[in-house]
């Protein structure tokens, strides 16, 4: 087996640390310069996840938090595919997903916004991708919500995906959006991204081929991973 | 001719209520049947038990207390719980050398509940690297995962010959990697404060 590393990340997909219209970055930025490392196994492996540690319904967030009936809001499938930039499937690896219920609040003690809790709605999520890397949960769709950057600022309907991939460098959090929605131009975060053909990704499209007739919506989205490169030639890593 | 390489996911700030998908506990209800968290060893996981412990400040120097940290680690045996780990010797399969915490909303401190790694095998070539801890931090206001290691101030001669820390310069910076060790509540705990910005700056890594 040949050792093999990361393809280094190219920064301009990403935003950057500072974005002063974010207004928290302004803080929290590293101003000096990342060092740039080489791949090391401290990179190159990371944590590996069982399906076994799942339970039958941490991808169900209509059923996982249901108390005295399901959450109010509309019914959603979200699925899609984990990729490397190979365009290789990455099977077998953690996605964890968080979101507002339908009114646009988050069960977190620290939000305060004055829609209400809703009592059958946790919010949160987990699935392994399957061999073909395929993933998917059910949901209701989030609302809008406001936040406190400018007075009357608000976030289009969004999921938060954290996923993991096989290396600890590929770890990576995002957040999808909804086609269609009027709030996604206007929005600070999803502006952090300087590229607008890297904004469009992270957009699902409505997938009404893969929604349930008479029951639930559903929308696609993909996600691609740091690729690798093998280390054939060169001061490689050991292995 | 174009190359088919697809381009990267963006990344996006975990915002404010990471806890709810990550650690549901601290945004205050218990979700999953098997939650993760910050005690990396078990009873019998071989290795020196340590905590590791510390703060994320600002560029005001103000404690953050809404970091979600994780570590990746290997075992005493400087092993990585992982397939592309195929080094021979003592492996620990009851060891996934993975953890992940919040910042305290209160106090802002971090913790963790593990064990003292091995010396990790370096790149082709290279000395071996000193025992560390890498470490990755998202929360509101960053908004791309930053990462870092963590190296054990006690560990001198290692760390002199250590290749990570040996590049990074001026040589003043590989403090800010240096984490010290103290007696808290009788348990050995690396003490080890995050510097997002300002004096004292961490070495953050493109890794
Ligand atoms: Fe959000």
């Amino acid at each position: 087996m040949t050792a093999y590393e990361f393809i280094q990340r190219d920064r301009g997909q990403h935003p950057p640390a500072l974005t002063p219209d974010y207004k928290t970055s302004v803080l929290r930025s590293p101003r000096l310069a990342l060092w740039s490392l080489q791949n090391s196994l401290s990179e190159v492996t990371g944590p590996v996840f069982g399906q076994d540690e799942l339970g039958p319904l941490d991808n169900d967030l209509i059923l996982n938090a249901a108390k005295t009936g399901e959450p109010i809001g509309e019914r959603t499938i979200v699925h899609g595919r984990v990729l490397d930039e190979n365009g290789r499937p990455v099977p077998g690896t953690l996605v964890e997903v968080w979101q507002a219920n339908a009114g646009g609040r988050y069960r977190h003690r620290n939000d305060t916004y004055l829609a209400p809790i809703d009592p059958n709605f946790g919010g949160c999520g987990r699935v392994v991708t399957d061999s073909e890397g395929r993933y998917a949960f059910r949901t209701v769709k989030p609302g809008a919500y406001p936040f406190r950057n400018h007075v009357n600022s608000w976030r289009p309907a969004h999921i938060h995906f954290s996923v993991f991939g096989s290396g600890f460098a590929q770890r990576l959090i995002t957040q999808m959006y909804f086609e269609g929605d009027p709030l996604i131009p206007r929005d600070t975060i999803i502006n952090t991204i300087p590229d607008p053909a890297a904004r469009q990704r992270l957009v699902a499209p409505l997938d009404l081929r893969a929604a349930v007739p008479l029951d639930s919506l559903a929308y696609r989205f993909d996600i691609v991973l740091r690729g690798t490169r093998a280390t054939v030639f060169e001061n490689k890593l050991q292995g | 001719m174009t190359l088919d390489y697809l381009p990267e996911t963006p990344s996006q700030t975990a915002g404010p209520y990471v806890h709810i998908g990550l650690i549901p506990h601290q945004a205050g209800f218990e979700m999953f049947e098997k939650p993760f968290g910050n005690v990396l060893a078990g009873p019998d996981t071989p290795g020196e038990r340590i905590r590791i412990q510390g703060r994320v400040l600002d560029g005001l120097g103000t404690p953050c207390r809404d970091i979600l940290l994780e570590t990746w680690q290997a075992n005493a045996a400087g092993r990585y719980n992982h397939p592309a780990d195929r080094q021979d010797g003592a492996q620990d399969p009851g060891f996934r050398g993975w953890g992940r915490t919040g910042t305290d909303f209160a106090t802002g401190l971090y913790s963790f509940e593990t064990i003292k790694p091995g010396p990790v095998v370096g790149r082709h070539g290279h000395k071996p690297m000193a025992p560390h801890v890498n470490i990755w931090l998202v929360a509101r206001g960053i908004n791309i995962g930053l990462s870092t290691r963590m190296y054990f101030a006690d560990e001198a001669a290692l760390n002199e010959q250590d290749p990570v820390l040996r590049m990074i310069d001026p040589a003043i910076r590989r403090e800010t990697l240096l984490a010290r060790r103290e007696q808290r509540d009788g348990t050995a705990t690396y003490v080890f404060d995050i510097r997002l910005q300002g004096e004292g700056e961490t070495v953050f890594f493109d890794v």
